[in-house]
């Protein structure tokens, strides 16, 4: 008779998240932070079609790190989400909290009841309805479901304790210029330089249109890098 | 409502009114017989080729039975930044089959992260149209027009549709609606190629006019509560709305030349 071995669960926990911390640690890594007139969003991406950042709903973006096929399942089910619930209620109802929560929902219910944990982190940023954007919102959620609400500027990805040492606290919103330069020397580190074709910028800007999510071509990005 | 993750083989792609059947928001069955007379009906829309692109407008009025239930009803409608779709027939099933539309055309872009082509958005339309056909046949028949700018061809182009879901492309112009007849023999009559906006604008007014005169359930220009028809032009910069103050003078100097003043 085979019996099974007996394995603490502190040590399957630890085991699993070793594993999707590994997963996450081979892709690059990004930044997202506020800027006086929204929320930016910078990616090392090498690739100008397969997305890291991506647009939810009017107000609100996905971005997310670590393994391609997992967190673009999760941007899909995002957009599903918020488009059945404008559907159901109203656009005004989709808001960016919910959606985190059903994401930590779910992340957390696969990394305690699934074989693999998804290896991925991913950031639910909307912006508000206020002008001096303090209603602005940044949820950075793990692996396993563990939700944090970030202030003012947060970094997904394998070396986060590096990229954020080189980044610095953010006092008040900066402008989209000092921002995105900042963030892209802290993505590139003191020995690389980040051309404008390897990195993925978007932003969701306050301003009359109904959809905020705009994203940064090549040139733009090179202005403002330059500037 | 739960985050709707899907299995590889049940996942319903870009398409948002699968995504709706998968997740129990079911249309309503029809339930046979013919519908009462008195649900709100809306009628004539106009849309015409012109040299940046193309133009939709439609009255504002709305009937129930014999009465005249809405003067400002909005019948012409962005499907997205460069696709405008125009309603006539019942109007419950009608802004409700824009309203799904307009979200079928965004929700594919999310997904898919690019738009659909015209031909695409138009081929959408005709399925939500061809889904109605047993509330159709019950009296409850929406006939739109659909038109857009094709950013592939640079140029506008339009659709009329029947409540089959059939679809035809116009060339030039397309009405529908019960005042069709009449605004689309002005438009025809009027409709010389490559219009300037100026032009199309005051023909649109002025077949809505027309329209209006002969047909009781088209509303005209009403100048004294300042209610003026929707027209809005769709180019390669987007879609936008004409303003109301840029109608009302176009509608009081159409007026002018009538009077012969």
């Amino acid at each position: 008779m085979n019996m099974p071995f007996y394995v603490a669960p502190e040590q399957v926990m630890k085991d699993r998240a070793d594993y999707a911390r590994k997963g996450i640690a081979r892709g690059r890594s990004l930044v997202a932070f506020r800027f006086d007139n929204g929320i930016a969003i910078c990616a090392e991406n090498t690739s100008s079609t397969l997305r890291k950042v991506s647009e939810i709903y009017d107000r609100i973006a996905f971005a997310g790190v670590g393994k391609y096929n997992e967190f673009d399942q999760l941007r899909i089910a995002g957009v599903r989400h918020a488009d059945m619930k404008g559907y159901a209620f109203s656009r005004e109802d989709v808001d960016a909290r919910s959606l985190a929560n059903q994401y930590a929902q779910s992340l957390g219910q696969i990394f305690t009841h699934e074989m693999k944990p998804m290896e991925v982190e991913i950031l639910v940023a909307e912006i508000g309805h206020t002008v001096d954007g303090n209603d602005d919102q940044l949820f950075h959620i793990l692996y396993d479901g563990t939700v944090v609400d970030e202030d003012m500027a947060v970094v997904l990805g394998g070396e986060t304790d590096a990229i954020s040492e080189r980044l610095g606290a953010f006092e008040e919103a900066p402008s989209l210029t000092e921002g995105l330069q900042r963030a892209v020397n802290a993505l590139a580190g003191p020995d690389r330089t980040l051309e404008p074709a390897s990195l993925e910028v978007a932003v969701l800007e306050r301003g009359t249109h109904r959809r905020t999510f705009r994203r940064l071509s090549d040139p733009e990005i090179a202005e403002l890098l330059g500037g | 409502m739960n985050l709707p993750l899907f299995l590889v083989q049940d996942d319903p792609g870009p398409d948002f009114s699968q995504l709706l059947q998968r997740t129990g928001f079911a249309s309503p069955s029809s339930p046979g017989g013919l519908a009462p007379e008195d649900y709100r009906h809306g009628t004539t829309c106009v849309a015409i080729r012109y040299a940046d692109g193309v133009l939709m407008a439609g009255d504002r009025r709305a009937t129930s039975g014999h009465l005249i239930s809405q003067r400002n009803m909005e019948k012409v409608f962005p499907a997205d930044r460069h696709s405008g779709v125009a309603i006539a027939g019942a109007a419950g099933p009608a802004i409700e089959m824009v309203k799904l539309f307009q979200l079928q055309l965004e929700h594919y872009e999310k997904v898919e992260g690019t738009a659909l082509s015209l031909d695409g958005k138009a081929n959408q339309l005709s399925q939500m149209i061809r889904s109605n056909l047993p509330m159709a046949m019950q009296g409850m028949a929406v006939v739109p027009l659909f038109a857009g700018f094709d950013l592939s061809r640079s140029e506008g182009r339009l659709y009329e549709f029947d409540i089959t879901g059939g679809r035809y492309e116009e060339a030039d112009h397309a009405s529908t609606g019960s005042g069709s007849l009449h605004a689309g023999t002005v438009v025809k009559l009027g409709y010389s190629t490559n219009m300037s906006i100026d032009r199309v604008i005051d023909l649109a007014i002025e077949a809505l006019f027309e329209a209006a005169d002969e047909d009781s359930a088209t509303g005209g220009p009403d100048m004294i509560r300042g209610i003026y028809p929707v027209v809005a032009t769709i180019t390669a910069d987007g879609y936008r709305r004409i303003g109301d103050d840029d109608l009302a003078t176009r509608t009081q100097a159409m007026v002018e030349r009538r009077r012969g003043s």
